[in-house]
Protein backbone atom coordinates (compact mmCIF):
# COMPACT_ATOMS: atom_id res chain seq x y z
CA UNK A 1 0.00 0.00 0.00
CA UNK A 2 1.26 3.37 -1.28
CA UNK A 3 2.46 5.52 2.48
CA UNK A 4 0.78 8.40 3.06
CA UNK A 5 3.46 10.39 3.24
CA UNK A 6 4.60 10.19 -0.37
CA UNK A 7 2.21 12.96 -1.22
CA UNK A 8 4.95 15.21 0.63
CA UNK A 9 7.83 14.24 -2.48
CA UNK A 10 7.63 15.94 -5.64
CA UNK A 11 7.32 12.02 -7.82
CA UNK A 12 9.05 13.07 -10.62
CA UNK A 13 12.50 13.92 -8.77
CA UNK A 14 12.90 10.69 -6.78
CA UNK A 15 14.92 8.77 -6.35
CA UNK A 16 17.42 11.69 -4.93
CA UNK A 17 20.52 11.96 -5.61
CA UNK A 18 22.18 11.61 -2.32
CA UNK A 19 24.82 8.83 -2.43
CA UNK A 20 23.50 5.12 -1.69
CA UNK A 21 23.46 4.70 2.19
CA UNK A 22 23.11 8.54 3.03
CA UNK A 23 21.25 9.28 6.17
CA UNK A 24 19.84 12.38 4.43
CA UNK A 25 16.74 10.62 3.21
CA UNK A 26 15.72 8.99 6.51
CA UNK A 27 15.76 13.12 7.57
CA UNK A 28 14.03 14.21 4.93
CA UNK A 29 11.29 11.53 5.62
CA UNK A 30 11.02 12.45 8.94
CA UNK A 31 10.71 15.90 8.10
CA UNK A 32 7.29 14.90 6.13
CA UNK A 33 6.28 12.78 8.88
CA UNK A 34 6.51 15.13 11.36
CA UNK A 35 4.52 17.71 8.93
CA UNK A 36 1.59 14.77 8.31
CA UNK A 37 1.70 14.11 12.27
CA UNK A 38 1.15 17.42 13.17
CA UNK A 39 -1.28 18.47 10.10
CA UNK A 40 0.59 21.46 8.72
CA UNK A 41 -1.25 21.96 5.18
CA UNK A 42 1.27 21.80 1.91
CA UNK A 43 -0.19 24.69 1.31
CA UNK A 44 0.46 26.66 4.21
CA UNK A 45 4.36 25.29 4.74
CA UNK A 46 7.60 26.60 3.28
CA UNK A 47 10.71 24.85 3.34
CA UNK A 48 13.82 26.83 3.22
CA UNK A 49 17.21 25.15 2.96
CA UNK A 50 20.80 26.70 2.37
CA UNK A 51 23.92 24.95 -0.04
CA UNK A 52 24.99 21.22 0.83
CA UNK A 53 23.70 17.63 -0.01
CA UNK A 54 21.54 18.08 3.13
CA UNK A 55 20.18 21.63 1.59
CA UNK A 56 18.93 19.59 -1.90
CA UNK A 57 16.09 18.40 0.25
CA UNK A 58 14.04 21.48 -0.87
CA UNK A 59 13.53 19.73 -4.11
CA UNK A 60 12.12 16.83 -3.63
CA UNK A 61 9.44 18.04 -1.11
CA UNK A 62 6.00 19.20 -2.65
CA UNK A 63 5.77 22.51 -0.75
CA UNK A 64 6.64 25.94 -1.67
CA UNK A 65 10.31 26.16 -1.47
CA UNK A 66 13.07 27.84 -1.44
CA UNK A 67 16.91 26.82 -2.38
CA UNK A 68 18.76 29.69 -1.07
CA UNK A 69 22.33 30.80 -0.74
CA UNK A 70 25.22 28.97 1.26
CA UNK A 71 24.57 29.84 5.15
CA UNK A 72 21.52 32.23 4.51
CA UNK A 73 18.57 30.01 4.52
CA UNK A 74 17.40 31.41 8.17
CA UNK A 75 17.41 35.09 6.63
CA UNK A 76 15.17 34.07 3.74
CA UNK A 77 13.04 32.15 6.14
CA UNK A 78 13.11 35.39 8.24
CA UNK A 79 12.10 37.31 5.76
CA UNK A 80 9.38 35.01 4.51
CA UNK A 81 7.86 34.80 7.98
CA UNK A 82 8.15 38.16 8.49
CA UNK A 83 5.99 39.01 5.40
CA UNK A 84 3.42 36.18 6.57
CA UNK A 85 3.24 35.20 10.10
CA UNK A 86 0.98 32.91 9.16
CA UNK A 87 3.03 30.33 7.40
CA UNK A 88 4.64 27.27 8.92
CA UNK A 89 8.42 28.06 7.97
CA UNK A 90 11.27 25.36 7.92
CA UNK A 91 14.70 25.28 7.45
CA UNK A 92 16.31 22.47 6.64
CA UNK A 93 20.43 22.96 6.29
CA UNK A 94 23.72 21.26 7.09
CA UNK A 95 26.78 21.52 10.06
CA UNK A 96 28.77 23.77 7.51
CA UNK A 97 25.91 25.70 6.06
CA UNK A 98 24.37 26.37 9.86
CA UNK A 99 27.35 26.26 12.01
CA UNK A 100 30.63 27.97 9.51
CA UNK A 101 29.20 30.43 6.72
CA UNK A 102 25.78 30.70 8.29
CA UNK A 103 26.68 31.00 11.95
CA UNK A 104 25.84 34.65 12.41
CA UNK A 105 22.42 33.72 10.61
CA UNK A 106 22.10 30.94 12.92
CA UNK A 107 22.84 32.72 16.69
CA UNK A 108 20.99 35.65 15.46
CA UNK A 109 18.01 33.88 14.49
CA UNK A 110 18.10 32.40 18.14
CA UNK A 111 18.78 35.48 19.69
CA UNK A 112 15.70 36.98 17.73
CA UNK A 113 13.64 33.69 18.72
CA UNK A 114 11.84 33.99 15.13
CA UNK A 115 9.19 31.46 14.63
CA UNK A 116 11.42 28.83 12.52
CA UNK A 117 11.58 25.32 13.15
CA UNK A 118 15.46 24.46 11.90
CA UNK A 119 16.64 20.91 11.14
CA UNK A 120 20.03 21.03 10.74
CA UNK A 121 21.10 17.69 8.84
CA UNK A 122 24.80 16.66 10.62
CA UNK A 123 26.77 14.18 8.83
CA UNK A 124 30.04 16.20 10.80
CA UNK A 125 31.64 17.26 7.29
CA UNK A 126 31.32 19.25 4.13
CA UNK A 127 29.76 16.47 2.29
CA UNK A 128 28.85 18.25 -1.26
CA UNK A 129 32.31 19.60 -1.66
CA UNK A 130 34.21 16.64 -0.85
CA UNK A 131 34.55 15.94 3.04
CA UNK A 132 36.44 19.32 4.59
CA UNK A 133 35.80 19.49 7.92
CA UNK A 134 33.11 21.33 9.05
CA UNK A 135 33.09 23.41 12.80
CA UNK A 136 30.89 20.04 13.91
CA UNK A 137 33.86 17.19 13.02
CA UNK A 138 34.33 16.40 16.61
CA UNK A 139 38.18 16.26 17.89
CA UNK A 140 40.58 14.15 16.24
CA UNK A 141 38.28 12.90 13.37
CA UNK A 142 39.38 12.88 9.91
CA UNK A 143 38.64 15.14 6.80
CA UNK A 144 40.57 16.17 3.88
CA UNK A 145 41.44 19.13 5.73
CA UNK A 146 42.09 17.64 8.71
CA UNK A 147 44.42 14.73 7.71
CA UNK A 148 45.67 13.75 11.04
CA UNK A 149 42.44 14.72 12.72
CA UNK A 150 40.86 18.02 13.21
CA UNK A 151 42.71 20.06 15.83
CA UNK A 152 39.73 22.49 16.25
CA UNK A 153 37.25 22.01 19.14
CA UNK A 154 33.56 21.11 17.77
CA UNK A 155 30.53 23.32 18.47
CA UNK A 156 27.37 21.40 19.87
CA UNK A 157 25.10 23.04 17.74
CA UNK A 158 22.60 22.39 20.71
CA UNK A 159 24.64 24.36 23.37
CA UNK A 160 25.06 26.88 21.26
CA UNK A 161 20.77 27.34 19.85
CA UNK A 162 20.55 27.21 23.80
CA UNK A 163 22.77 30.01 24.64
CA UNK A 164 21.67 32.61 21.71
CA UNK A 165 18.17 32.30 22.68
CA UNK A 166 16.21 29.11 20.72
CA UNK A 167 13.29 28.37 22.98
CA UNK A 168 13.22 24.40 21.70
CA UNK A 169 16.19 22.64 21.52
CA UNK A 170 16.42 18.70 20.61
CA UNK A 171 18.53 16.08 18.93
CA UNK A 172 18.19 12.84 17.25
CA UNK A 173 19.36 10.79 14.92
CA UNK A 174 19.13 8.52 11.75
CA UNK A 175 19.21 5.44 13.29
CA UNK A 176 16.28 6.89 15.46
CA UNK A 177 13.63 7.42 13.23
CA UNK A 178 10.82 7.87 15.51
CA UNK A 179 12.16 9.62 17.95
CA UNK A 180 13.68 11.73 15.26
CA UNK A 181 9.92 12.39 13.89
CA UNK A 182 8.94 13.23 17.64
CA UNK A 183 11.66 15.57 17.93
CA UNK A 184 10.84 17.62 14.89
CA UNK A 185 7.30 17.39 15.90
CA UNK A 186 6.90 18.99 18.89
CA UNK A 187 9.47 21.60 17.46
CA UNK A 188 6.36 22.11 15.20
CA UNK A 189 4.09 23.13 18.49
CA UNK A 190 6.86 25.79 19.91
CA UNK A 191 6.22 29.21 18.63
CA UNK A 192 9.67 30.78 19.03
CA UNK A 193 12.66 29.49 17.43
CA UNK A 194 12.81 25.77 17.21
CA UNK A 195 16.14 23.82 16.95
CA UNK A 196 16.36 19.96 15.64
CA UNK A 197 20.34 18.48 15.06
CA UNK A 198 19.60 15.17 12.92
CA UNK A 199 22.66 13.11 13.35
CA UNK A 200 22.90 11.81 9.77
CA UNK A 201 25.19 9.74 8.08
CA UNK A 202 27.84 10.46 5.12
CA UNK A 203 29.46 7.10 4.56
CA UNK A 204 31.32 8.63 1.60
CA UNK A 205 32.78 11.42 2.76
CA UNK A 206 32.90 11.69 6.67
CA UNK A 207 32.19 7.51 7.07
CA UNK A 208 35.26 6.93 4.49
CA UNK A 209 38.08 8.87 5.72
CA UNK A 210 37.30 7.69 9.28
CA UNK A 211 37.20 4.47 8.61
CA UNK A 212 33.38 3.94 9.81
CA UNK A 213 32.36 1.05 7.80
CA UNK A 214 29.57 0.73 5.70
CA UNK A 215 26.16 2.71 5.95
CA UNK A 216 24.58 0.64 7.82
CA UNK A 217 27.66 0.33 10.20
CA UNK A 218 27.43 3.88 10.75
CA UNK A 219 23.66 3.74 11.83
CA UNK A 220 24.82 1.08 14.65
CA UNK A 221 27.67 3.23 15.57
CA UNK A 222 24.35 5.91 16.50
CA UNK A 223 22.44 2.98 17.98
CA UNK A 224 25.47 2.10 20.35
CA UNK A 225 26.57 5.60 20.89
CA UNK A 226 23.44 7.98 21.60
CA UNK A 227 22.09 8.03 24.94
CA UNK A 228 18.40 8.87 25.99
CA UNK A 229 18.13 12.56 27.61
CA UNK A 230 16.77 10.76 30.75
CA UNK A 231 19.24 8.42 31.07
CA UNK A 232 22.18 10.65 30.54
CA UNK A 233 21.23 12.87 33.06
CA UNK A 234 21.91 9.85 35.59
CA UNK A 235 25.47 8.94 33.84
CA UNK A 236 28.16 10.20 36.32
CA UNK A 237 30.77 12.29 34.52
CA UNK A 238 33.02 9.17 34.09
CA UNK A 239 30.63 7.25 32.24
CA UNK A 240 30.40 10.04 29.65
CA UNK A 241 33.47 8.41 28.17
CA UNK A 242 33.97 7.67 24.67
CA UNK A 243 32.19 8.76 21.70
CA UNK A 244 28.74 8.50 23.85
CA UNK A 245 26.37 11.43 23.29
CA UNK A 246 23.01 12.60 24.72
CA UNK A 247 19.73 12.67 22.46
CA UNK A 248 16.17 14.07 23.06
CA UNK A 249 14.65 17.54 23.93
CA UNK A 250 17.03 19.12 25.54
CA UNK A 251 16.03 22.97 26.20
CA UNK A 252 12.23 24.39 26.49
CA UNK A 253 11.45 28.22 27.81
CA UNK A 254 8.29 30.70 26.88
CA UNK A 255 9.44 33.73 25.65
CA UNK A 256 7.89 36.00 23.20
CA UNK A 257 8.36 35.31 19.45
CA UNK A 258 9.99 37.72 16.97
CA UNK A 259 6.21 37.94 14.92
CA UNK A 260 4.40 38.84 18.24
CA UNK A 261 7.48 41.30 19.27
CA UNK A 262 7.03 43.18 16.03
CA UNK A 263 3.16 43.32 15.97
CA UNK A 264 3.66 45.20 18.79
CA UNK A 265 6.11 47.76 17.31
CA UNK A 266 3.31 48.21 14.41
CA UNK A 267 1.01 48.40 17.12
CA UNK A 268 3.43 51.75 18.78
CA UNK A 269 3.80 52.94 15.43
CA UNK A 270 -0.07 53.32 14.93
CA UNK A 271 -1.29 50.27 13.36
CA UNK A 272 -0.54 48.89 9.79
CA UNK A 273 -3.26 48.95 6.96
CA UNK A 274 -4.71 45.94 7.09
CA UNK B 1 1.18 -15.17 3.36
CA UNK B 2 2.66 -13.43 6.57
CA UNK B 3 4.23 -10.82 4.67
CA UNK B 4 3.75 -8.43 1.72
CA UNK B 5 7.67 -6.91 0.71
CA UNK B 6 7.19 -4.40 -2.12
CA UNK B 7 10.25 -3.02 -3.66
CA UNK B 8 10.47 0.36 -6.26
CA UNK B 9 13.27 -1.23 -8.12
CA UNK B 10 14.23 2.29 -9.63
CA UNK B 11 14.63 3.94 -6.27
CA UNK B 12 17.19 1.64 -4.92
CA UNK B 13 20.80 2.63 -4.83
CA UNK B 14 22.39 -0.99 -2.88
CA UNK B 15 23.02 0.96 0.40
CA UNK B 16 22.70 -2.70 1.80
CA UNK B 17 21.07 -0.89 4.89
CA UNK B 18 17.69 -3.13 5.24
CA UNK B 19 20.13 -6.57 4.49
CA UNK B 20 22.03 -5.09 7.44
CA UNK B 21 19.09 -4.55 10.03
CA UNK B 22 16.67 -7.20 8.85
CA UNK B 23 16.68 -9.97 11.74
CA UNK B 24 15.48 -12.59 9.88
CA UNK B 25 18.10 -12.59 6.96
CA UNK B 26 15.26 -12.08 4.29
CA UNK B 27 17.11 -9.66 2.06
CA UNK B 28 20.25 -9.30 -0.36
CA UNK B 29 21.97 -7.97 -2.83
CA UNK B 30 21.28 -9.58 -6.35
CA UNK B 31 24.12 -9.55 -8.83
CA UNK B 32 23.61 -6.01 -10.07
CA UNK B 33 23.92 -4.84 -6.71
CA UNK B 34 19.77 -3.84 -5.57
CA UNK B 35 17.75 -5.80 -3.31
CA UNK B 36 16.03 -8.64 -3.31
CA UNK B 37 14.06 -11.18 -1.47
CA UNK B 38 16.09 -14.05 -1.09
CA UNK B 39 13.82 -15.58 1.85
CA UNK B 40 10.85 -14.47 1.69
CA UNK B 41 8.53 -17.08 4.03
CA UNK B 42 11.24 -16.13 6.95
CA UNK B 43 9.86 -12.45 7.22
CA UNK B 44 7.83 -11.24 10.07
CA UNK B 45 6.56 -7.95 8.91
CA UNK B 46 8.59 -6.28 11.59
CA UNK B 47 9.59 -3.11 9.45
CA UNK B 48 13.09 -2.50 10.14
CA UNK B 49 14.12 -2.36 6.22
CA UNK B 50 11.43 -0.15 5.86
CA UNK B 51 12.05 2.17 8.52
CA UNK B 52 15.76 2.93 7.50
CA UNK B 53 15.67 2.66 3.46
CA UNK B 54 16.55 6.03 3.21
CA UNK B 55 15.80 5.99 -0.19
CA UNK B 56 11.63 4.64 0.21
CA UNK B 57 12.68 1.83 -2.19
CA UNK B 58 11.26 -0.87 0.16
CA UNK B 59 7.84 -1.24 2.13
CA UNK B 60 6.42 -3.90 4.33
CA UNK B 61 2.95 -4.69 5.14
CA UNK B 62 1.13 -7.78 7.02
CA UNK B 63 -0.67 -9.98 4.60
CA UNK B 64 -3.59 -11.73 5.20
CA UNK B 65 -2.85 -14.94 6.71
CA UNK B 66 -4.15 -17.71 4.91
C1 LIG C 1 29.29 31.37 -0.60
C2 LIG C 1 29.68 29.96 -0.81
N1 LIG C 1 30.82 29.49 -0.28
C3 LIG C 1 31.18 28.22 -0.46
C4 LIG C 1 30.40 27.37 -1.17
C5 LIG C 1 30.85 25.95 -1.39
N2 LIG C 1 30.08 25.01 -0.61
C6 LIG C 1 29.01 24.34 -1.11
S1 LIG C 1 28.33 23.25 -0.03
C7 LIG C 1 29.51 23.65 1.15
C8 LIG C 1 29.55 22.97 2.48
C9 LIG C 1 28.35 22.19 2.82
O1 LIG C 1 28.51 21.56 4.06
P1 LIG C 1 27.26 21.27 4.93
O2 LIG C 1 26.48 22.49 5.18
O3 LIG C 1 27.73 20.52 6.13
O4 LIG C 1 26.35 20.36 3.99
P2 LIG C 1 26.51 18.82 3.55
O5 LIG C 1 26.93 18.84 2.13
O6 LIG C 1 27.50 18.17 4.45
O7 LIG C 1 25.13 18.27 3.75
C10 LIG C 1 30.38 24.62 0.69
C11 LIG C 1 31.51 25.15 1.45
C12 LIG C 1 29.20 27.89 -1.71
N3 LIG C 1 28.36 27.10 -2.40
N4 LIG C 1 28.87 29.17 -1.52
S1 LIG D 1 28.60 13.10 0.10
FE1 LIG D 1 27.86 12.37 2.07
S2 LIG D 1 26.23 13.82 2.64
FE2 LIG D 1 26.59 14.08 0.45
S3 LIG D 1 25.08 12.73 -0.54
FE3 LIG D 1 27.00 11.57 -0.32
S4 LIG D 1 26.77 10.46 1.62
FE4 LIG D 1 25.23 12.11 1.60
MG1 LIG E 1 27.62 18.52 6.52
Amino acid sequence: MERSYEKYFRQNRLPHLWCPGCGNGIAMKAIVQAIEKKGLSQDNTVIVSGIGCSSRASGYMDFDTLHTAHGRAIPFATGIKLANPDLNVVVITGDGDCTAIGGNHFIHGCRRNIDLTVVLFNNNIYGMTGGQASPMTPLGKKATTAPYGSVDRPFDACHLAEAAGATYVARSTAFHEKHLVDMIADGFDNKGFSFIEALVQCPTAYGRKNKMGSPANMMMWMRDNAVMKAAWDKLPEEKKTGEKFPIGCFYKAEAMDYDTAYDQVIERAGGAAK
Amino acid sequence: MKSEITIKMGRCKGCGICVAFCPKQVLALDELGKVQVANGDACIACGQCELRCPDYAIFVDKGAEA
